[in-house]
């Protein structure tokens, strides 16, 4: 077995068992291609079907591309979706010239802690995978957040065997990670694999410049790319030693960490 | 921010996971640093940065102190369990897991080697074989990696002696041949100076064995396990459309369209329709292991997640008594008479310990003194006895079948494997029961359709208690309340059987007469009816006989007594002689819809 069936048989699997054991399930969709990969994984593991309500936290800030593409995808794949916003915050005029870790903290953050807690959701479907940053490396498949969000890393019990956490306390949730042994290389092979439809905002469309990895538009920086096509990235990704999320903001001075301990995603 | 994976992984190389283990002083950081080094695995400058903090602080340059940065870079100075890093070689990515060697070692171990599928293991030449090489021997057995190798290090300390080598080999071999491991190699090395690592050592012309890289490379990649017989676990079964499609992921061997299935420990038995896919071009003819997928049946027989389909020549057991090795995480020392949560694949059930033959000292393998309970970072030789009967393997057979997890409270705790199914008093006949019903002749008409039209499924119930307590009367108007609501029911009065059917069996011979009357009630079971059942003469014992005989139906017990007092073990309902008798029955219907034999 070629190394991304294997990956897309056991991504699969987490996904069947966070289906069977957990009565409150959501899957987190940015709209990017992580988490659009998961998305046809769910169509491959429920056999064309999409049983899982899609969850999309709109900052408002999110480039418009993004927002007509997710609604194309819902119509055409017979999608549920919820959408969360922070309104609250939006109103008391939140916006990135404010800081960006607190735009991040109040509007991603706390946007998706609502939607969570409004909707009871006990089971959360999140598109991260462990090569991104360091404080991915030490997910585990399914991951237990108590009920601030809060996430203890260092004294998580074994998960082995493909046998996961589906017991948890009232109010805690579980995150549960299938993409958690991808690549972004993977992820580009098995768009290609698959011939599932991106954003064409991955793209270069003309102008030297393409989204290697897609946030609000006002923190999310295209990088210099004349990559045009699938191929063309993944050719362009075996060569290159930076880092993806080398365009994103809120990765510089330790932010990360701090911000999934708090719960982000 | 470093990029975690220096080379980037791609579909097109082979993915090789190898745990690397040994005592905290035996140099596994500085063969780990070596390595990176020496296959250029490290980031642009790492070599150089290192060196240059070195001769800053006055220390001597270690390949250690190179592996350590490189880890805490991609950490981020994060405490970590098991630290995964990548390497490529050849046209293979190895995923290389650092188990730490000291607190908190069993958890980080097993976390780490229970997905690995080939181990290093590293013995300093200096100190010889200690007592945690042992431990680290008998984990990886008790893991059921098959594949390792012996990395005996730090030889540039003994003179780059042979003997030194031979001596710690022979002695090191003698120990993993008690656990049936045989080691793939030995290798006489000085990560330090680089000897044996990736290139042949100069100061050990003695040695004309593989290098430590070159064994990276003569470990062999797991066979899928397509040739073994098959073994599927059902994880679920959706009804998203018209197609009712069982799915799970094929652990063993090869599904394929045809097949003539048992579904294990019910043993219903049904033909693979199609295999189902999605954004395929023509649907698969077969799945072999480790592919999730889903098929469909040519009969619409109701059987849930946690069995087991194989095909009729190659069983796998079924029992709720087994002898197993296991290891013990929990805060909480695991003791008998505690219930926990055992794990099979995907099978839940509830279990026990029965037995606990010996807490072994992982190091010398010797039996400690006897405990009444297993404590955290204990190993253990147990006989686990469940609830309900499940289908398992032995790990030798079958590992995805022969292994599982237990789980006490929110979390998995412990685990183990397999080692021998063991028979109780049950055995017989839930032997008898399975050749019965797999051998068994269908008519014409499913069962489901029977369930369709009567409106519910089939149950017994089981009426216990002494003489005069009330259990006949109870029991009749049971039969006549059910009736009178449109239910297919019948009562089967154990002495009736004794008129024809068992007037050949005499008095003494009475578990023959469970036996019949347990084939009898299995009959009306598969013809739909609830049936109620009401003898003096059968114990609790008989009892548990029929329940084998009639699994998996619905088994409904039902103790009555002339005072309150204990009651027999699996009780479900308990009543009394001066008990209502309608609100006897309204409960027992309430039971009856509680356990899905009334919809």
């Amino acid at each position: 077995m070629k190394h991304l069936e294997e990956l897309e048989n056991k991504s699969i699997y987490i996904l069947r068992e966070a289906y069977k054991n957990f009565d409150n399930l959501c899957m987190l969709w940015s709209i990017g291609k992580d988490s659009t990969v998961m998305l046809w994984l769910v169509r491959k593991a429920f056999f064309g079907h999409c049983p899982i309500p899609l969850v999309h936290i709109d900052t408002s800030y999110k480039i418009k591309e993004m927002i007509a593409y997710r609604d194309r995808l819902a119509e055409e794949w017979g999608l549920t979706l919820v959408v969360g916003q922070n309104k609250d915050a939006l109103e008391a005029g939140m916006n990135p010239a404010l800081g960006r870790m607190e735009c991040c903290t109040a509007l991603k953050t706390e946007g998706l802690r609502r939607t969570l807690a409004d909707k009871k959701y006990n089971g959360v479907i999140v598109g991260v995978r462990s090569d991104e940053e360091g404080t991915r490396a030490k997910e585990r498949y399914f991951s237990p957040r108590d009920k601030n969000n809060d996430w203890d890393f260092r004294d998580q019990p074994p998960e082995l065997w493909d046998q996961f956490k589906t017991k948890f306390e009232p109010g805690t949730h579980v995150r549960i990670h299938p993409l958690l042994d991808w690549t972004e290389i993977n992820i580009w092979e098995y768009i290609k694999k698959e011939s599932i439809p991106v954003i064409p905002l991955y793209f270069d469309q003309g102008t030297g410049q393409r989204y290697r990895s897609l946030g609000c538009a006002p923190c999310t920086g295209a990088i210099e790319s004349t990559a045009g096509n699938v191929d063309e990235i993944i050719e362009e990704l075996r060569n290159t030693k930076v880092a993806e999320r080398s365009g994103r903001a809120q990765d510089a001075d330790r932010g990360m960490e701090k911000l999934r301990k708090d719960g982000y995603m | 921010m470093t990029n975690t994976s220096v080379l980037p992984s791609t579909n097109d190389q082979q993915h090789f996971t190898v745990v690397f283990v040994g005592h905290v002083d035996h140099g596994k950081s500085t063969l780990l640093g070596r390595i990176y080094a020496d296959t250029n695995s490290l980031p642009v400058g790492q070599l150089e940065k290192v060196r240059a903090i070195c001769e800053q602080q006055g220390k001597t340059f270690e390949y250690a102190f190179l592996f350590d940065a490189f880890l805490e870079e991609q950490e981020q100075g994060i405490t970590i369990d098991t630290a995964r890093t990548f390497f490529s070689w050849g046209n293979r990515q190895y995923i290389i897991i650092d188990a730490p060697g000291h607190k908190e070692f069993l958890k980080n171990m097993i976390s780490g080697a229970a997905r690995a599928e080939a181990a290093v293991l590293i013995i300093d030449a200096a100190e010889g074989v200690a007592e945690q090489s042992k431990r680290h021997g008998y984990l990886l057995s008790l893991l059921g990696i098959r594949q390792i190798a012996v990395v005996i290090n730090k030889m540039d300390l003994v003179g780059y002696d042979h003997h030194v080598f031979d001596a710690i080999a022979a002695e090191y071999s003698s120990f993993l041949k008690e656990l049936n491991v045989v080691p793939r190699q030995f290798i006489p090395a000085s990560a330090r100076n680089g000897d044996n690592v990736a290139v042949r050592s100069e100061a050990m012309p003695w040695y004309d064995g593989p290098t430590v890289l070159e064994t990276l490379g003569m470990f062999e990649k797991l066979p899928a396990g397509e040739s073994m017989p098959l073994r599927f676990p059902v994880q679920d079964i959706y009804k998203f459309d018209a197609r009712r499609i069982i799915a799970g992921r094929v652990a063993a061997g090869m599904l394929k369209v045809g097949d003539s299935l048992v579904f294990s420990p019910s043993n219903k038995t049904a033909v693979v329709k199609t295999i189902e896919a999605f954004n395929v071009p023509h649907l698969p003819l077969s799945a072999g292991a480790g592919k999730s997928t889903g098929f469909t049946l040519d009969e619409q027989i109701f059987i849930e997640r946690g069995e087991v389909a194989s095909l009729k020549e190659s069983l796998p057991e079924v029992t709720d008594l087994f002898r197993a090795n296991l290891f013990w995480m929990g805060k909480n020392p695991m003791t008998p008479n505690r219930r926990y949560l055992l794990r099979l694949a995907t099978r839940e059930v509830e279990m026990e310990l029965a037995e606990i033959h010996r807490i072994i000292d992982a190091g010398s393998l010797d039996p400690m003194v006897a405990k009444e309970q297993i404590d955290r970072n204990d190993v253990a030789e147990v006989t686990i006895r469940t609830k309900k009967p499940l289908a398992l393997d032995r790990f030798c057979d079958c590992d995805i079948t022969g292994r599982f997890v237990i789980v006490d409270g929110y979390d998995v705790w412990g685990g183990g494997i397999v080692t021998q199914v063991l028979d109780n008093e049950q055995e017989t006949f839930r032997r008898e029961a399975r050749q019965r019903d797999i051998a068994w002749r269908r008519g014409e008409v499913q069962l489901g359709e029977r369930v369709q039209r009567n409106g519910h499924n089939p149950g017994i119930i089981l009426f216990t208690g002494e003489s005069g307590t009330g259990k006949a009367r109870l029991a009749r108007h049971l039969e006549r309340r059910l009736f009178d609501s449109g239910r297919q029911v019948y009562l089967l009065d154990g002495k009736n059987l004794l008129l024809g059917l068992g007037s050949d069996v005499t008095e003494q011979d009475k578990e023959e007469m469970v036996r019949r009357f347990g084939e009898v009630a299995q009959i009306l079971l598969r013809a739909g009816q609830i049936v109620v059942s009401t003898t003096n003469t059968f114990a609790q014992a008989d009892h548990r006989i029929i329940s084998t005989l009639v699994y998996p139906h619905q088994v409904i017990s039902v103790h009555m007594s002339f005072t309150k007092g204990e009651v027999p073990e699996k009780t479900d309902l308990h009543f009394l002689e001066s008990d209502d008798l309608k609100k006897a029955a309204k409960q027992i219907v309430e039971k009856m819809e509680e356990m899905g034999v009334l919809l």
